[in-house]
């Protein structure tokens, strides 16, 4: 039951999106995710959802798993469009009770829905197509000018890698754990909240046990090994910009000038 | 009496690309009294096939019947005989002591037989049942904390904790796997004192040959999801090439026998424990002698 959980959403695969350096990945997604907010007119709508069309087929992931990362914000890209239909002043369509539609609303409502939709797609591209480790190390990278005035990027980033390096193995513990102890006849299941909520007690315990055992076996690990934070560390795989990360630039420049031309 | 298993298969995370088979139409008896091994290669299936005992995980297919009773019902009448039934089969995990919570190793004890809703004096009575069955002195341990202890006696107040439910069927997943040598002697003779002397029907999974080979009456020997052997100890570890196809290797004592015949000594490869090794190899040490000995005479 608790083994059925992916944490995070990476498809493995080696397409162009792939390939691209994570640091080029996060700051174009930025300057996209900018864009979107900047359009105005049907042409600048049209030529960026034709880019995240063309993105999602570059990626090679699965139409579907990247459609289903809409489900959980479903209900509010709805909402959302009948909000604007009922909102929006302009030229009176019908009446629902004392709410008029207007044509500008249903406009208005599609851009908006359309807005919140491309965003969510350009922002599950990201994490489709880049390992957590990697995204760690992007940012890690692009806050590392922010050291000069005491951001600490390594710690900060070594410190998420450790917390994505653990959520499987505590995930793994506690389903253990919650087995040992309905063996020995605890009930997870039935009962009022309050009696739910006490019977955790038997596992959060020794959970909470294990993961402060292992935080500590980790930390005496890496201080055998000489770890003193990032001052002059190297990295085995150190990020590259390659020839795609330019032509990904390139494109990203022209398409953004284009668009707020078009806007 | 039995644990039965009918053409069991258990699918992890069907319908997903992570879709693994991890168990594939296993049938198998358990009898009561038997002190059954479970033998397999890391990932050969053997923890999965553990969790059907009780019903932690429901097969994909197949049926598992305790004492008749099927544990995974479809009928919602049926359910609560289903549970107390899968409450006769006690199982303790790998590395069991780390599921200990309480602040007295009485209390945790207790936690079995409390969460059945047993009045005090009965859970009192159980905790200190358990605590003796585990060689645990009830007088100086019960208000120490668990994790003031030693890894092998932390191990046994855990398994207490299962013994406290009275399993008829007691599953034992590596019981001995992580202990110093000598809290792997003391509990193996506790199990073998538990099955011996307290009638429990032990279920037992290792990797150990060794263990295997001086405890069970029965092994079941696992590869990749299936079930390929299902025999008293003598009948599996006789076949050499059974175990190499799973993982696994010949117990100590029969890897010695095999030597001392290719060295030519002629004696049976069927020992199961040092003792009968022994008598073996001066048996036939003692025909060679004689035989050696008229030789020369003549």
């Amino acid at each position: 039951m608790l083994s059925d959980i992916t944490i995070g959403q990476y498809f493995p695969g080696n397409s162009i999106l792939h390939r691209l350096d994570p640091r080029t990945k996060v700051v174009l997604l930025f300057f996209y995710l900018v864009l979107i907010f900047l359009c105005k007119s049907g042409i600048s709508y049209g030529v960026m959802t034709v880019l995240t069309a063309v993105l999602m087929l570059l990626s090679k992931v699965p139409m579907r798993m990247m459609l289903r990362s809409l489900r959980p914000l479903w209900w509010i890209i709805l909402f959302t469009f009948v909000v604007h239909i009922f909102s929006t002043p302009g030229e009176e369509l019908c009446k629902v009770a004392f709410l008029s539609v207007t044509a500008e609303g249903i406009v208005e409502g599609f851009y908006i829905c359309l807005r919140l939709v491309l965003l969510i797609l350009l922002s599950s591209l990201l994490t489709f197509t880049t390992s957590p480790l990697k995204l760690t190390d992007a940012m890690e990278a692009l806050l590392s000018p922010g050291k000069r005035v005491g951001v600490p990027a390594h710690e900060l980033a070594m410190m998420m890698t450790i917390a994505l390096r653990f959520v499987p193995t505590l995930i793994q513990e506690t389903d253990r754990i919650m087995k040992a102890q309905q063996s020995r006849g605890a009930d997870f299941m039935t009962g009022s909240i309050m009696k739910r909520m006490q019977a955790f007690v038997p596992v959060l315990v020794p959970l909470f046990l294990s993961a402060f055992r292992r935080a500590d076996d980790l930390a005496m690990a890496m201080e055998a090994r000489c770890y003193r934070g990032g001052e002059g560390r190297t990295q085995m795989k150190a990020l590259k910009i390659t020839s795609i990360d330019y032509v990904a630039w390139g494109f990203s420049i022209l398409l953004i000038a284009a668009v707020l031309a078009l806007r | 009496m039995s644990i039965t298993l009918k053409h069991v298969a258990y699918v992890y995370m069907p319908g997903t690309p992570f879709e693994h088979q991890a168990l594939g139409d296993i049938s198998a008896v358990i009898e009561e009294g038997s002190l059954t091994a479970i033998a397999g290669h890391t990932g050969s299936g053997k923890s999965t096939l553990l969790q059907q005992f009780n019903g932690l995980l429901q097969p994909t297919a197949g049926r598992v019947l305790v004492d008749d009773v099927d544990i995974n019902p479809k009928a919602k009448k049926d359910r609560a005989a289903a549970r107390a039934m899968r409450l006769k089969v006690g199982m303790v995990f790998q590395y069991a002591e780390q599921q200990l919570f309480e602040e007295t190793i009485e209390k945790d004890i207790a936690f079995g037989p409390k969460s059945l809703g047993l009045s005090e004096e009965e859970t009192a009575e159980r905790v200190k049942e358990a605590m003796r069955l585990m060689h645990l002195d009830y007088e100086t341990y019960r208000k120490r904390s668990p994790l003031a202890l030693s890894g092998g006696q932390m191990r046994r107040v855990a398994i207490a904790g299962v013994l406290a439910l009275r399993p008829k069927y007691l599953v034992l997943d590596e019981p001995v796997a992580g202990l110093d040598p000598r809290g792997r002697e003391e509990l193996v003779k506790t199990i073998r004192h538990l099955h011996d002397r307290e009638h429990v029907t032990i279920i037992l999974v290792s990797h150990n040959m060794d263990d295997i080979a001086r405890l069970a009456d029965h092994v079941l020997i696992m590869n990749q999801g299936r079930l390929v052997c299902d025999a008293s100890p003598r009948e599996a570890f006789a076949q050499e090439n059974l175990l190499e196809g799973a993982g696994l290797k010949l117990p100590h004592v029969m890897a010695l026998m095999k030597e001392l015949r290719a060295k030519g000594l002629p004696v049976r490869m069927d020992c199961l424990t040092i003792e009968e090794a022994k008598r073996e190899i001066l048996n036939v040490l003692k025909a060679v002698k004689g035989k050696g000995g008229k030789k020369h005479a003549q």
